[in-house]
């Protein structure tokens, strides 16, 4: 039996350009529907495939605004058994209150989860540190950037891919793990599973952002300069090869 | 001071290193401050030849006897001691996996924050930086108070900049205290790619194929490319969903971020997501039938056309050595 947690962040859909709000402190969403994370998506299908395997129950957790119990359905479609918001006011949380919420909420719960999921890293702020904070915070061993998960005798073996190979860590459970896209493929939940999640009941808690020293704070956003320019185009269909071949041979020397 | 954390193969620094070591030694020049490499694992001592001239003044090699390969929580715990001795001003680590996982251990030993993928810092009393979000297609301003400063540098965005008359650092070893715990997480063993050919975060040329090269077949002659630029294969994550190509091979946001001398995309779009993998390319040429494709406006080189005509043609002129 293995419970497990999997933690999600709700992201803005952004499309091909992303547009920000007039004072820079967001991405200007009322355009956009909202999302997780892919690497999010694995950390669900990987907890309820580990479920299935060995049995237990998989809780789905986010730190987020209300309308985050949307991406906690997905979850639950994707057949999670619970589902828990700690709901924020909308604001940002940065790693380290997320981090604390999740630490505080499960020991104020006192659930020993037996392994705790999340993605590698947002797909928005990219911090790399929520999933090694909760895992410190907890006293718990952490593996990051795993692609293959295997469960035995209390024992999580966790391999990550690296340049020529993969890297294999064994570490007991209880654990946190964090994942990346490629770990599974994600169901796609069913229609039917999708309407009985949305009448399923989402508890909602008031998360604890905790108290620490030094700052890191968000004084604005900026699109990058786009360095768009045309390409020079070397011809149309395969008359170009030459073209192409001379560019290969002459520009960028790789021939 | 700045304290840097430098991985390196067998001594020889790797490119994400040397790159935030452009911005280790632009902090420490700013407070007339030396930089410290820590450096682990086998040939550490070797990096000081090399280090010297990307401006590092001390390489403190991390020896302990039960410190055999990669323990995360036992190298930023090495380096929470080494700054502890050290009291350096800012803490550094690439921009790498490892780099991103440290530094977020040492956050967590030291209870401070962690200014992940910085790509500029002015120092001061708080340093003023920008950093990657959303994989780089934005650029977050932000201000960081905390003693020490954490970092980590954004992967292939900062330039990489020897120094004139930098001359051999010094070497010192540093042993940590490390306990158990600290080794649990560890690296209980390798296992080597059965994959032939140039890894793909290696690779030189990189012929990327996505949704439009319409199955796993067609990446045969993608393949035949490749490989007569000494090159390798990759995917846009469309093309991975298919099922065409192993999620190793995936370009992009959720996969991996290259830098190779060109990128040859085939029948790929150009979405924000596939092009922050692959924005680090020196040169990139698109072969697309859509004239009009978000990735005509970030290529160097373009062709219109069917990339099934065009780079089977593109082999065949190579052959024929025209």
């Amino acid at each position: 039996m293995v419970d497990v947690l999997a933690c999600i962040k709700r992201v803005p859909d952004t499309g091909a350009k992303i547009v920000l709000t007039e004072d820079a402190q967001d991405i200007d969403a009322s355009n956009l529907g909202f999302t997780m994370s892919p690497h999010e998506e694995c950390a669900i299908e990987e907890a309820v495939q580990q479920v299935e395997t060995h049995g237990g129950s998989t809780t789905v957790l986010t730190v987020g605004p209300d309308e985050a119990a949307e991406q906690l359905r997905t979850g639950l479609a994707m057949t999670a058994d619970e589902a828990v918001l700690l709901e924020t006011d909308g604001a940002e949380w940065g790693p380290r209150a997320t981090a604390h919420a999740i630490a505080a909420d499960v020991e104020a719960q006192g659930r020993p989860y037996d392994l705790l999921l999340f993605g590698n890293e947002s797909a928005d702020g990219a911090n790399y540190q929520v999933g090694v904070r909760v895992a410190r915070a907890l006293g718990l061993p952490c593996v990051t950037g795993i692609k293959d998960l295997t469960i035995e005798d209390g024992v999580a073996v966790a391999k990550r891919e690296v340049t020529g190979g993969v890297e294999v860590y064994e570490v007991d459970l209880p654990a946190v793990v964090t994942v990346k896209e490629g770990i599974n493929s994600p169901r796609y939940a069913s229609m039917r599973a999708r309407m009985q999640a949305r009448k399923q009941e989402v508890p909602s808690r008031e998360p604890d952002p905790g108290e620490r020293p030094g700052a890191f704070e968000l004084v604005r956003l900026e699109t990058p300069a786009e360095g768009d320019s045309a390409a020079v185009v070397l011809g149309e269909g395969p008359a170009a090869a030459p073209e192409v071949v001379r560019v290969l041979r002459d520009e960028v020397e790789v021939l | 001071m700045t304290l840097a954390l430098v991985e390196h193969d067998d001594g020889t620094p790797t490119e994400l290193s040397l790159e935030l070591l452009s911005l280790a030694r632009q902090l420490a020049a700013a407070a007339d401050e030396p930089v410290v490499a820590a450096v682990f694992g086998e040939g550490a001592e070797a990096t000081a030849a090399t280090l010297g001239d990307h401006g590092v003044d001390a390489v403190r090699p991390v020896t302990h006897a039960n410190l055999d390969g990669y323990a995360p929580r036992a190298w930023a715990e090495s380096l929470v001691q080494l700054a502890d001795e050290l009291s350096p001003e800012a803490v550094l680590a690439p921009g790498s996996d490892r780099g991103q996982e440290v530094m977020a251990h040492v956050g967590a030993s030291l209870d401070r924050p962690v200014a992940a993928n910085c790509l500029t810092v002015a120092p001061g009393a708080a340093y003023e930086l920008t950093r990657q979000r959303w994989g780089g297609s934005l650029v977050e301003h932000a201000r960081l108070e905390s003693d020490p400063k954490l970092l980590t540098a954004a992967a292939h965005e900062l330039a990489i900049e020897p120094v004139d008359g930098g001359g051999e650092a010094t070497v010192e070893p540093f042993e940590p205290t490390l306990e158990a715990d600290h080794l649990a997480v560890r690296v209980a063993r390798f296992e080597e790619s059965d994959e032939e050919g140039v890894p793909l975060g290696e690779a030189r040329v990189v012929v990327s194929g996505g949704r439009g090269v319409g199955g796993p077949e067609g990446y045969e002659p993608l393949e035949a490319l490749a490989d007569l630029l000494g090159g390798t294969v990759g995917a846009s994550r469309a093309a991975v969903n298919e099922g065409w190509r192993p999620h190793a091979d995936q370009v992009g946001l959720t996969g991996a971020k290259i830098s190779p001398d060109i990128y040859i995309a085939c029948g790929i779009s150009g979405a924000i997501q596939h092009m922050v993998g692959c924005k680090g390319a020196k040169s990139i040429l698109a072969i697309n039938t859509d004239p009009d494709a978000a990735i005509m406006g970030k290529a160097d080189w373009a062709v219109v056309g069917d990339l099934h005509e065009v780079v089977p043609a593109v082999v065949e002129a190579i052959r024929n050595g025209d």
